[in-house]
């Protein structure tokens, strides 16, 4: 498929934010991107028109009961079937942030053994305690079965800011190190948090900026075709996003962000 | 029949609550002997069932489904019927 017949839909709803960056940096790629509310989305119900879905952040129904809960409970409720199709057809489903609470609490991700009934894990509340908006460095721990990632060589480290005050990635206590096992085994570990020069976090703050299980950034599924993750990558892009441009000489034209959305263009190009 | 169920939604033991050790470090400081505060959700959920025990089933529903997650969630119910 030619990159300008690939079709994104970015979901908003009331809360949502950074979609219109999300949107940017698809057609910046040459892509089409739309910005859908869900509303107008269960009326169409025309996903399948899509070849890529993303949950941007935000704040979605004001992060009622918790992150991500209510707007993944209204989705199972309305649009179960065509996001299951969606997801049978490994075209890929992006959660940034608030998405990715979104994808954890629908449970689609981690997805162990595929969608689960119930949530798997949870993203809750920072340690240190409160909303959290800082640049931080993140280590590329796949081994090539996500496909959000494939323009990112292993161990490479990026910089991308986060934005959150509830983004501390947990498994059940009694099954943590069983389901981190679990999760490297499979290759659904992504992203971690670590320092400029790349060495783990080890929890501590604030290279790791929630207190998140062994510095857990970001996960993908079985397939490696849903992946979630706290940073916001369209946020850093473009060079001009990035905090320290005013003082640098030169900058590449571009941020570390947008090395996932080349990859996610390139696995549409290729399997459709 | 209308019952009243009252869902309280805490942390399971042992999970990190930082909002109740930020809210206990500031009773602390301003002068009270206090240990440990624990933060919990409570929704009362006003709805109709044929018994106090589908009312029950109902509320279990509920939180399995939305109000609580279980990896770090523990839940209690309390089912009151409204006259």
């Amino acid at each position: 498929m030619k990159r300008e017949e690939i079709r994104v839909c970015i979901l908003r709803v009331g809360g949502t934010n950074c979609d219109a960056e999300t949107q940017r940096a698809f057609q910046e790629l040459g892509v089409q991107a739309e910005t859908l509310h869900v509303n107008e989305l269960a009326k169409r119900r025309n996903l399948l028109d899509y070849q890529a879905l993303v949950f941007p952040g935000g704040f979605s129904f004001g992060d009622y009961v918790r992150a991500g809960a209510i707007l993944a409970r209204w989705l199972s409720a309305k649009l179960d079937n065509e996001i299951r199709a969606f997801v049978d057809d490994n075209r890929p489903i992006l959660g940034i942030c608030n998405g990715f609470q979104v994808l954890v609490e629908y449970g689609l991700l981690p997805g162990f053994e595929g969608i689960s009934e119930y949530p798997e894990a949870t993203l809750a509340a920072n340690i240190p305690q409160g909303y959290n908006c800082r640049w931080i460095y993140l280590k590329q721990e796949n081994r090539g079965k996500c496909v959000f990632t494939s323009k990112v060589p292993a161990g490479s480290v990026l910089r991308i800011p986060v934005a959150h005050s509830e983004g501390r990635f947990l498994f059940p206590r009694e099954k943590q190190q069983k389901l981190l096992a679990q999760l490297v085994e499979n290759d659904l570990l992504v992203f971690r948090y670590c320092s400029k020069s790349g060495e783990y976090a080890e929890g501590k703050y604030p290279a790791n900026p929630n207190g998140s299980f062994h510095d857990i950034a970001g996960i993908c599924n079985r397939e490696g075709t849903i992946f979630g993750l706290m940073p916001h990558p369209e946020r850093a892009f473009y060079w001009w996003q990035q905090p320290d441009w005013t003082r640098q000489e030169r900058m590449p034209q571009y941020g570390d962000g947008k090395l996932i959305f080349e990859s996610i263009v390139d696995y549409l190009t290729k399997k459709f | 029949m209308k019952y009243r169920a009252k869902i309280e939604v805490s942390l399971k033991p042992g999970h990190s609550d930082p909002e109740g050790e930020t809210t206990a470090r500031l009773l602390k400081e301003l002068g009270y002997t206090v240990s440990a505060v624990n933060v919990s959700k409570v929704y009362t959920v006003f709805l109709e069932a044929e018994t106090s025990k589908e009312a029950a089933t109902k509320a279990e529903e509920m939180c399995r489904k939305l109000l609580a997650n279980p990896t770090k969630d523990n839940y209690t119910i309390a089912i009151e019927e409204q006259k």
